[in-house]
C-alpha cells in the first residue's frame, strides 16, 4: 500500500471515500463498465485500501468516460468520477507513466467516435 | 488564592456542575478515585443554563482564580435545549471578558456526561494546571473581599 | 435568627480515613446560624437518622445540612428524615465531602480544609432556603390517540380496557391506517385484513372508544393531566348518524373517474365514497374536488337514492374541544415520493410501481382482484425485478440517511408470494445488504432463497429504461461475480424509503415535543424512555417515533398505552415544588423568559396593581404554571429584569454559596 499515493488521490478528488456503502449503483449505472477491467466501485473500494498501483496501470482508467452517471446516481454522494479523474492526474505526474504522447494522437482520431465522448470530459470542470 | 508553605500558588476554583451530567460525572470519577486537585470546589445547578454570567463575575470579583462551568453534552441536555443557551450565552460573557483582558483560559465551559468520571477528573487537572500558570486573578478581584 | 444544625458522616472509613471529620464538625459549629454540630459513624442508617430528628425537636431548627455523600444518593433520605421531625424537607442542605471530597484527595490537611469550606458553602445557601411545598394538580381521565392506524387502534384498545374514555382522531374517513392497504404480513404470511378488521371492530364497539375519523386536531393547550385539544371535524357532506352504510350512493354517483387512493390510484372510486368494504366507521364521504353538486349545483343524485337523508351539501367543518389527561402520538409514516429518482423509471412507465402498490396489485379486494397483472397492459409478468434501499441509507441530498428497516422483509414477502403463486416468474432481488433482525425473520429470507428460489444479487440497479416493446431494460452490476448485468423485466418494484407523515411537523410544534432532523419524533430517553415524549404527559406510538415492523409496532403501541394508563390511574399528580417563578413587582412582562422556555410553562396575564398615587394600573407580567415547569431555570438567566427566579436554585442562594467558596 502506498500512503502518498493514496493521500494524493483523495486529496486531489476531494472525496470521502469512506462514504461508499457497497452498493455497487456507480457500476450498475456504468456505460464502460464492460470495457473496463476495474469498475467503478472498484476504484472506490481500492483507493480506500491504497491498491492504487494497479489502477495506475490498467486501461480502465482511459475507459472512464467522465460521463458522471455514477456522481449523478451514488445514494450517498461519493463521486467515483473524480476518484477515477485523480488517479489519472498521479498517472500523469509520475513521469514516462503518461497514457499516450501528444504525437500519437492524430492517428487515433475517429470520425466514427461519438461527440459526446469528446465533450463529456469536459464535464469534469463544471462539476 | 491561596498560598501555603512553599508559596507555590494554590489556585482557588469554582465549578458550576450541572446535576443530572455532570455532576453525576464529578460523583463518577469520586466513586473511580481518580483524584483531582482540592483547588477544585463543585456547585450543583439543575442545568448549566441556570447559571448566570454573574455568578462567574462573582466568583471572580471574590477571589476566584479560575471558574468551570460543566454541562451535559449538546443534544443530551435533561432539560433538552438548555447547554445550547449555555453555549451561546457564555461565548458572549467570554468575549466580553477577553475585551476587559481577562486571559481567557480562566473560563472555560465543558460538557461532561453522567459517564465520563474520568473525562471530568481530567478536565479539572488539566484546568487546575492552566490556571496555576496564569497566576492569581488581580484584575477582577475586588481587594475589599480578600480575606485578612 | 436561623437555627441550623450540622452532622458530619464519617461512612465508616469511607469519609473518616482522609477528612478529620470532629475538625470538620467542630469549624462548622463556629459558623454564624450553627447551633448544633455532630458528627456520627453512619449517618444514613437508622440511629443516624433519629439523631438528626431529635436534634431537629431538641433544638427546633430550621435548616440542617448534612456532610455526607454526594445528593444523588441519599438526599431523599434526609428530606424524609426531616419531615418525619415535622421539619419541611426543603430546609435540607447536603454537603458532598465523599466523591466530591474523601474519594478524590489523598492529604487529610487539603482534603478536611476542603470539606470545611463545602460545607460553609452548603450552610450559607440553607440560610436562604425557603420551605417548599410541592403543588399538585388533577389529572383528567380522558386520553387522546392522534391517528387511527394499527398502533392509534392497539393504543386505544388498551386505555379502554384499563376503563378509560379514549377518544382516536384520524385524518382518512375511515381507522385502519397503511395496515389497511397491506396484502400479507412477515413473517407469518397472515393476511393484514384478517387479522386488523377484527380490531377496528372492536374498537368501534368498545364503548370507552370514540372514533373522530376524517377530523384533526388543530389547537392543544395546557400540560400534563390537563390538555385542552382542539378537534376540527372536517366535513363529509354526509350525516354519520344517519348514514347506514349501505353504498348505494357509491353505486349510482355518475362521477366514477376519481382515483381511487386506498388502491394508490392504480384504479378509480366515486366522487361520494367508502374507501373499503370493511371501513370504520362505515359511512360515505363526499369528496368536494370531484363532486358535480358541490362543485357547480347540477347532480344531486346520491341525496335522492339515499333512504334515510343522510346526505348534507351544507354542511360545515365542525370544532370540538375537549379536556384529557394524556395524549399519544401515532401519526405513522409514508412511503417517500420517487419524482427525484429518475434513473428507476417510474414517472415513465406504469409497470415500475412502489412496494406499497405491489401490496395493492396482489391484494383480493384491489384492482384486480387479486391476480397480478402489469398495470400498463394487463398481462402476467414473466420476470420481476425488485430494487431495494430506493431513497434509504441515502447522503442528505439524495434521500433519507436512515435505514427504513421494513423493506428487507417485504420484500422477501413479495418475491415469495409471487414465486408460490406464479412459478413460471422470475424473480430478482437487488440488495446491499439484506438486514433481517427479528424474530423467525432470517429463516423467512432464507426460505425466499432455498425454497422459493429468488435470485438474491448483491448490488444496487443503476439504471431502468423503458422499451418500445413494453420491456423493461434493468442494468445493474452484480458485485459479487464482477460482472454487469442486462435483465429485461416485465415490472420493476421499488422498496422506497418510509417518512414520517406530514402532519406531524405542525402537530410537534402543537405539542411542544422534539423531533429529529427526519422529523420522527424524539423520545425522553433512547433507551429506558422509549415511548415518552420528553413533553409530560405526551406518549409515542409506532413509527411516528421511527421505523417499525407491525410486530414492533403493536409493542410499542401497548407500551404507550401502559404509560398513559399509568398517568390516568393518578387523581393528581404531585409538582416538583423546585420551579421558577416571577416577582411581578419587577416583571416588565418583556417576553424573554416565555422565548428561552423549552415547555411553554410561562404565559403572560394582565394583572391589575395599585399604583403609590392610589390608582390602579394594568401591567403584563409573567407567570409560570408550576405543573408545567421543569425547573431548569434557563427563564432566570434570560430576565432582563431580575424578576425570574428559580425555588431551590435562587440568585441569592447560589451567590451565597460562592461568596462562601470564595471567602
Amino acid at each position: 500500500m502506498n500512503k502518498n499515493l493514496k493521500e494524493q488521490v483523495l486529496r486531489a478528488s476531494g472525496v470521502n471515500v469512506l462514504k461508499c456503502m457497497r452498493c455497487g449503483k456507480c457500476s450498475g449505472t456504468c456505460p464502460s463498465y464492460d470495457e473496463m477491467e476495474y469498475h467503478p466501485h472498484q476504484f472506490v473500494y481500492m483507493v480506500e485500501k491504497g491498491d492504487i498501483e494497479p489502477l495506475l496501470n490498467s486501461k480502465s482508467l482511459y475507459k472512464c468516460l467522465t460521463c458522471f452517471a455514477c456522481v449523478e446516481r451514488c445514494p450517498r454522494n461519493v463521486e467515483p468520477a473524480k476518484v477515477v479523474e485523480a488517479v489519472r492526474l498521479a498517472a500523469v505526474r509520475q513521469q514516462g507513466n503518461n497514457h499516450m504522447s501528444p504525437a500519437q494522437l492524430p492517428e487515433m482520431l475517429d470520425d466514427d467516435l461519438p461527440q459526446q465522448a469528446i465533450v463529456t470530459a469536459f464535464r469534469k470542470y463544471v462539476k | 488564592m491561596q498560598m501555603n508553605e512553599n508559596k507555590e500558588f494554590e489556585p482557588l476554583i469554582v465549578a458550576f456542575c450541572c446535576n443530572w451530567c455532570s455532576y453525576a460525572g464529578a460523583d463518577l470519577s469520586g466513586t473511580n478515585r481518580l483524584n483531582y486537585p482540592t483547588n477544585v470546589k463543585i456547585i450543583r445547578v439543575p442545568c448549566s443554563c441556570r447559571v448566570n454570567p454573574m455568578f462567574i463575575l462573582r466568583a471572580f470579583q471574590r477571589g476566584a482564580d479560575g471558574v468551570i462551568l460543566c454541562g451535559c453534552h449538546p443534544g443530551d441536555c435533561h432539560y433538552t435545549s438548555g447547554n445550547y443557551f449555555t453555549r451561546r450565552r457564555m461565548t458572549l460573557l467570554f468575549s466580553m471578558l477577553d475585551f476587559l483582558g481577562i486571559e481567557r483560559d480562566r473560563t472555560r465551559v465543558e460538557w461532561v456526561s453522567a459517564a465520563e468520571g474520568a473525562k471530568f477528573a481530567a478536565t479539572m487537572n488539566e484546568f487546575t494546571e492552566a490556571v496555576k500558570k496564569l497566576g492569581p486573578n488581580r484584575r477582577l478581584e475586588d481587594l475589599r473581599c480578600r480575606k485578612q | 435568627m436561623q437555627r441550623i444544625g450540622v452532622f458530619v458522616c464519617h461512612c465508616g472509613t469511607n469519609i473518616a480515613a482522609t477528612v478529620d471529620v470532629k475538625a470538620v464538625a467542630e469549624a462548622l459549629g463556629h459558623e454564624p446560624g450553627v447551633v448544633i454540630s455532630q458528627d456520627y459513624q453512619y449517618m444514613c442508617s437508622e440511629s443516624g437518622q433519629n439523631l438528626v430528628k431529635n436534634a431537629i425537636k431538641e433544638h427546633n431548627l430550621t435548616g440542617v445540612v448534612i456532610c455526607s455523600c454526594s445528593p444523588r444518593m441519599h438526599e431523599n433520605t434526609f428530606r424524609k428524615a426531616a419531615a418525619a421531625a415535622g421539619l419541611n424537607p426543603y430546609l435540607v442542605e447536603i454537603a458532598n465531602i465523599r466523591e466530591q471530597c474523601s474519594w478524590i484527595h489523598k492529604d487529610i490537611a487539603t482534603a478536611s480544609e476542603k470539606a470545611i469550606i463545602l460545607g460553609r458553602a452548603a450552610i450559607a445557601k440553607v440560610h436562604l432556603n425557603a420551605p417548599l411545598i410541592a403543588g399538585e394538580s388533577p389529572v383528567a381521565k380522558r386520553a387522546l390517540v392522534i391517528g387511527g392506524g394499527i398502533a392509534g387502534i392497539q393504543t386505544a384498545l388498551d386505555i379502554a380496557e384499563a376503563g378509560f374514555d379514549v377518544d382516536i382522531v384520524e385524518k382518512q374517513p375511515t381507522i385502519g391506517g397503511k395496515m389497511a392497504q397491506i396484502d400479507k404480513t412477515f413473517p407469518t404470511l397472515d393476511c393484514a385484513a384478517c387479522i386488523l378488521t377484527p380490531k377496528m371492530v372492536e374498537a368501534s364497539q368498545n364503548e370507552k372508544i370514540h372514533i373522530h375519523s376524517f377530523s384533526e386536531v388543530t389547537d392543544v393547550k395546557g400540560f400534563v393531566g390537563n390538555f385542552t385539544v382542539t378537534i376540527k371535524k372536517k366535513a363529509r357532506f354526509v350525516d354519520e348518524t344517519k348514514c347506514t352504510g349501505c353504498g348505494l350512493c357509491t353505486e349510482k354517483c355518475p362521477m366514477k373517474k376519481v382515483p381511487n387512493e386506498f388502491n394508490m390510484g392504480l384504479d378509480n372510486r366515486t366522487a361520494v365514497y367508502i374507501p373499503f368494504a370493511q371501513a370504520v366507521p362505515k359511512v360515505a364521504t363526499i369528496d368536494p374536488n370531484y363532486c358535480m353538486m358541490l362543485k357547480n349545483g347540477k347532480c344531486g343524485v346520491c341525496s335522492k337514492v339515499c333512504s334515510v337523508g343522510a346526505i348534507d351539501y351544507k354542511q360545515q367543518d365542525r370544532f370540538i374541544e375537549e379536556k384529557y389527561g394524556a395524549i399519544v402520538v401515532a401519526t405513522g409514516f409514508n412511503p417517500i415520493k420517487l419524482d427525484k429518482y429518475d434513473e428507476f423509471a417510474y414517472n415513465q412507465s406504469p409497470d415500475v410501481v412502489t412496494s406499497l402498490e405491489l401490496e395493492r396489485l396482489m391484494n383480493a379486494a384491489g384492482p384486480n382482484g387479486g391476480t397480478l397483472l402489469r398495470p400498463s397492459d394487463k398481462t402476467h409478468p414473466h420476470k420481476i425485478v425488485f430494487v431495494q434501499c430506493v431513497g434509504s441509507r441515502c447522503d442528505d441530498s439524495k434521500g433519507k440517511p436512515y435505514c427504513s428497516k421494513i423493506c428487507c422483509m417485504y420484500t422477501a414477502k413479495h418475491a415469495m408470494l409471487i414465486r408460490e403463486k406464479y412459478p413460471d416468474t422470475e424473480v430478482y432481488v437487488f440488495y446491499i445488504d439484506v438486514r433481517t433482525p427479528g424474530k423467525n425473520f432470517d429463516e423467512f429470507y432464507r426460505r425466499a432463497v432455498e425454497q422459493y428460489n429468488v435470485h438474491y444479487i448483491k448490488g444496487m440497479v443503476g439504471k431502468v429504461t423503458p422499451k418500445s416493446d413494453g420491456k423493461l431494460a434493468v442494468q445493474a452490476s452484480d458485485l459479487l461475480s464482477n460482472e454487469q448485468l442486462h435483465i429485461d423485466a416485465d415490472m420493476v418494484v421499488l422498496a422506497a424509503a418510509i417518512e414520517p407523515d406530514k402532519t406531524a411537523r405542525p402537530l410537534a410544534t402543537m405539542l411542544t415535543t422534539q423531533m429529529d432532523t427526519n422529523d420522527f419524533f424524539t423520545e425522553a430517553h433512547p433507551k429506558l424512555r422509549p415511548v415518552e415524549s420528553a413533553t409530560a404527559g405526551i406518549f409515542l406510538s409506532g413509527a411516528c417515533q421511527g421505523p417499525k415492523d407491525i410486530p414492533e409496532t403493536v409493542a410499542q403501541a401497548s407500551a404507550a398505552a401502559a404509560k398513559a394508563i399509568g398517568l390516568l390511574c393518578k387523581n393528581s399528580i404531585t409538582c416538583n415544588p423546585c420551579v421558577a417563578h416571577s416577582n411581578e413587582l419587577m416583571c416588565n412582562g418583556c417576553s424573554s423568559c416565555e422565548k428561552v422556555c423549552p415547555y411553554g410553562a410561562i404565559t403572560y396575564i394582565d394583572k391589575e396593581f395599585r399604583m403609590p398615587d392610589r390608582t390602579t394600573a394594568i401591567r403584563r407580567v409573567a407567570s409560570v404554571n408550576p405543573a408545567v415547569c421543569q425547573g431548569c431555570g434557563a427563564c432566570t438567566v434570560a430576565c432582563p429584569s431580575g424578576a425570574m427566579d428559580l425555588n431551590g436554585f435562587s440568585n441569592s442562594q447560589i451567590m451565597a454559596e460562592v461568596d462562601a467558596i470564595c471567602k
